[in-house]
């Protein structure tokens, strides 16, 4: 009997076809079947933010989506967010602020950052303290990462 | 930041950390990203009692599953007999250790490890551990430190005895240790006071709490190799602890550090490698790979003790600490080793004392064993002494940095548990804190109120080693041991590019396992940016006495003649940079250093916060937050910010949400990151940092440690601001809402 389904999707621009059980998780997917480790896994429960993606631009903890749920969908991940050999503003935010420690929470914040971004150009300290309440970081109390996600919002 | 002027070109400075791309690309490898070929995927099978004897266990319809490759049980571990291991923040005897990765006959709290499964894929492993056939007797469980040490308490550990101030007793209990520190004559010291303030504490239970849930791969290879990838603070600790309880040579262990998410002193102790390594041996020598989830991480890792604990202090009108006194009664958690020794040095730290008794006891409940958790031991011991010093300062009507300033410790004082201050900071951190605007900003409005509160942390030397090599662009490749949890790359990066005289870019370091380098131990103490950067000094300086050397061949002309500064050689006018002279080479120019250095100076941190309360929720609120610290030198500021603001919001997460919470089973209830609340970035404010640069003359360029002092005043400093804010003392952490309205309510019936 087969237990795999196919599934046709796109990750940071290329076109991806993937088997996978259909009790696997996106976040399992990602890291056990396509090798983008980039996105990690904190809680597999939703409630730590480290295994951010963006699914059709929307911000998704993809512990919380099935691997089935990616068919003709468009993912982000953390892989994709350097383009043409430049890092992201917020990558290079991040970096200049100091904005990491262990760097664990870091590609989900980076993408939560960028959701926000997208969605509000212009944040208050309190927009940006509210939009990344989803994601827990243990290392930097936060100054430095909302710090950086101002400072790209400026630059940007 | 105060800071004189600096003679230094690179230390200081702020630049990016060498590993920055790859954490900001997700291209750097974490534990649980380890992929090998023909892996497979372990799962643990854990108690679902509080404490239990194993009667029976039947593995065999796990094994018969479709996929399942070995079953480890205790049966599969050598035994081991008592002995004690040294793990930098904590000693363990590792007879406990081993049955702690795997029950042997008993289990001593929910979540203990009783078999582990490798399969094919994840989800076989799991459906495997549902066939597992454990048949347990329940026994009576005690979960709380003062509980276990009645007369009447269940007994976790038949064999322990109390070893009673040096003397070993003769009836089975749970209290592993009491012990006394001790000096003048308290009773003259209290009679002495025109007040006195005795109050008694509870703490709970709280977890380090890293984001990144443990993580083991490994394999046992046919020739007896065994291979470990893994997240750990220290490689070496780890191979040291295989070693010792496979009963392997340690030669035949290699220890690969992978990066690492985070660990607060909670990733020294192993829970998994040994058991990937036997399911490895098992399963024919196949890589096996396992990682806890989260609930797992919260049921049997970490955590650090609950506490009760009972200060008493007495001073005159004129400001002088005349006495203190404390007992401090730690929970260990399943085995002995609680941080009681640690928080007993840290509670009375500050102050300078005539007459100070403090009592530690060691006691064993019910819930997962204590591992060391940032200043372990310091955050309890300092939620209650600082608590009483602010009571004693309002009775005095005194200022509460005026008062600690009057009693404060300076060099050639001597701590309560012995040994003398040399070169510390702790006064000028008091008046950097008194003359920051934040003390003296006005504070208006309902409910809200400021606190203060100082804390003290040892700091630690250590081993370490590295090696460079020179490269023929002029770069320096740099291998280290010490595994980077919050930058230490660029400050180790930093103090080579500093001795050298070359640019911090030129400095390519990479962080090596137990194969590639010389011991190190654990990045943890506070230590790694002191003793791992003593030993790039140590290397630097072997570095350019070989360039000197080959300059001087170069020239023709005695070494003595050549003279080198800020990376460059010179010879009777003559003139070549580092980068030149590299280029020249033919011979390769590489040096090692291993370095124990024992001058690393203590800490000291002063934190100021203002709170509101809401009185009908029992919420607080941080309004502002500032933690002044003495830091040494700050190699990278920036980093040396971190951890005070990470410390912080630790201590608060610790102050305010934090506490394991149990049902009359003896189950955890909260093992989620929902349910354990953690500060969030909605739950604080920016975290101001004041950084006062006392020269450590121990070391080279100054360093002192500073990742463990910011956890250890942020309870305090929020009980003296929700007291000021709201007249109301507390006495139990968390300060969560319930406990909150609890202690408004009693205060409003007159009890309080």
């Amino acid at each position: 009997m087969k237990s795999k389904v196919i599934v046709a999707t796109t990750i940071n621009g290329d076109d991806v076809e993937f088997l996978c059980e259909p009790r696997q998780s996106l976040l399992e997917v990602l890291r056990d079947v396509l090798g983008l480790t980039g996105a990690k896994e904190g809680c597999n429960n939703g409630n730590c933010g480290a295994c951010n993606v963006l699914l059709d631009g929307v911000l998704v903890n993809s512990c919380l989506v099935l691997g089935v749920e990616a068919e003709g969908r468009t993912i982000e991940t953390v892989e994709g967010l350097a383009a043409g050999g430049e890092l992201h503003p917020l990558q290079q935010k991040f970096l200049e602020h100091a904005a990491l420690q262990c760097g664990i929470c870091t590609p989900g914040f980076l993408l939560a950052a960028k959701a926000l971004l997208d969605h509000n150009p212009d944040p208050t300290e309190g927009e940006v303290r509210h939009w990344l309440a989803g994601n827990l970081c243990r290392c930097t109390g936060y100054d430095k990462i909302v710090r950086a996600v101002l400072d790209a919002a400026d630059a940007g | 930041m105060t800071t004189p002027a600096s003679p230094y070109k690179v230390i200081g400075s702020r630049p990016l950390r060498p590993d920055g791309v790859d954490k900001v690309t997700g291209r750097a490898i974490y534990g649980a990203d380890v992929r090998l070929p023909g892996m497979l995927y372990g799962k643990v099978l854990r108690s679902p009692h509080a404490h239990a004897r194993i009667v029976a266990i039947d593995v065999s319809a796990a094994l018969a599953l479709r996929g399942v490759r070995a079953v480890v049980t205790a049966q599969d571990m050598p035994t081991i007999g008592d002995k004690i291991a040294d793990l930098g923040e904590s000693t363990v005897n590792l007879r406990y250790t081993s049955n702690n990765l795997l029950a042997h006959d008993k289990v001593l709290y929910y979540g203990h490890a009783v078999a582990a499964v490798a399969a094919e894929n994840i989800h076989i492993a799991e459906e495997a551990l549902a066939l597992i056939k454990v048949e347990y007797a329940v026994l009576p469980h005690v979960l709380d430190g003062k509980a276990a040490m009645a007369p009447d308490a269940p007994i976790l550990l038949d064999d322990l005895r109390t070893n009673e101030l040096g003397k070993r007793g003769d009836r089975p209990t749970n209290v592993a240790e009491h012990f006394r520190h001790q000096r003048g004559d308290l009773a003259k010291g209290f009679a002495e006071a025109d007040v006195i303030v005795e109050r008694t504490f509870h703490t709970a239970t709280v977890h380090q709490g890293y984001i990144e849930p443990q993580n083991a791969t490994a394999l046992w290879n046919e020739d007896d190799q065994v291979l470990v990838w893994c997240s750990t603070q220290g490689a070496f600790s780890v191979q040291e602890q295989l070693a010792e309880l496979l009963q392997i040579p340690i030669s035949r262990v290699t220890v690969t550090p992978t990066e690492i998410g985070g660990g607060f002193g909670g990733k020294i102790n192993v829970y998994l490698e040994p058991l990937a390594a036997l399911l490895s041996r098992k399963a024919g020598h196949r890589p096996v790979k396992l990682v806890m989830t989260r609930a797992e991480v919260l049921a049997a890792t970490g955590p650090t003790s609950g506490s009760h604990i009972r200060v008493k202090m007495g001073a005159r009108r004129d400001g002088v600490i005349t006495a203190a006194e404390a007992e401090l009664i730690y929970e260990a958690g399943a085995y002995p080793g609680s941080p009681v020794g640690a928080g007993s040095g840290v509670i009375f730290a500050p102050y300078r004392l005539d007459n100070v008794q403090v009592d530690g006891y060691d006691v064993v409940v019910n819930r997962p064993k204590a591992a060391a958790y940032r200043a372990p031991g310091g955050t309890n011991a300092v939620f209650a002494a600082e608590t009483v010093v602010d009571e004693l300062a309002e009775k005095l009507s005194l200022d509460p940095i005026d008062f600690r300033l009057r009693n404060a410790v300076r060099e050639g004082d001597r701590r309560v548990d012995g040994p003398e201050y040399k070169r510390i900071g702790f006064i000028e951190t008091l008046e950097a804190a008194r003359n920051h605007p934040h003390y003296t900003a006005p504070l208006t409005g309902k409910h809200r109120g400021r606190g203060v509160a100082a804390g003290f942390w040892f700091n630690w030397g250590g081993k370490s080693s590295a090696t460079a090599t020179v490269n023929a662009d002029g770069a320096v490749n740099l291998i280290e041991g010490s595994t980077d949890i919050g930058g230490s790359r660029a400050s180790i990066a930093m103090q080579l590019a500093e001795t050298l005289g070359i640019p911090y870019e030129d400095i390519r370091p990479q962080v090596a396992g137990t194969a590639s380098v010389g011991y190190n131990d654990v990045t943890g103490g506070s230590r790694t940016t002191f003793g791992t950067g003593w030993a790039v000094y140590e290397v630097g300086n072997k570095l350019l006495a070989e360039m000197r050397q080959r300059a001087a061949e170069y020239w023709d002309a005695p070494v003595e003649s050549v003279t080198v500064a800020n990376g460059v050689f010179t010879h009777n006018g003559d003139a070549m940079t580092f980068r030149e002279l590299a280029s020249k080479l033919d011979v390769p120019v590489t040096a090692s250093a291993s370095v124990h250095p024992q001058s690393y100076g203590p800490g000291f941190g002063v934190h100021i916060v203002d709170v509101e309360v809401d009185v009908e929720t029992g919420k607080v609120s941080i309004l502002r937050y500032t933690a002044a610290q003495d830091v040494g030198r700050a190699i990278h500021p920036s980093y040396v910010e971190g951890q005070l603001q990470g410390g912080a919001a630790q201590g608060i997460g610790w102050a305010l949400n934090e506490e394991y919470v149990y049902d009359d089973q003896g189950r955890l209830l909260n093992a989620s990151l929902l349910d354990y609340r953690m500060p969030t970035a909605l739950d604080l404010p920016m975290i101001d940092t004041v950084l006062v640069e006392v020269h450590n003359p121990g070391h080279p360029y100054g360093v002192r440690g500073v990742g463990e002092v910011p956890i250890v005043p942020p309870a305090a400093a929020v009980a003296n601001a929700i007291y000021h804010a709201i007249g109301v003392r507390m006495t139990e952490l968390p300060m969560s809402p319930a406990r909150i309205i609890a202690a408004i309510e009693k205060s409003r019936s007159g009890l309080g």
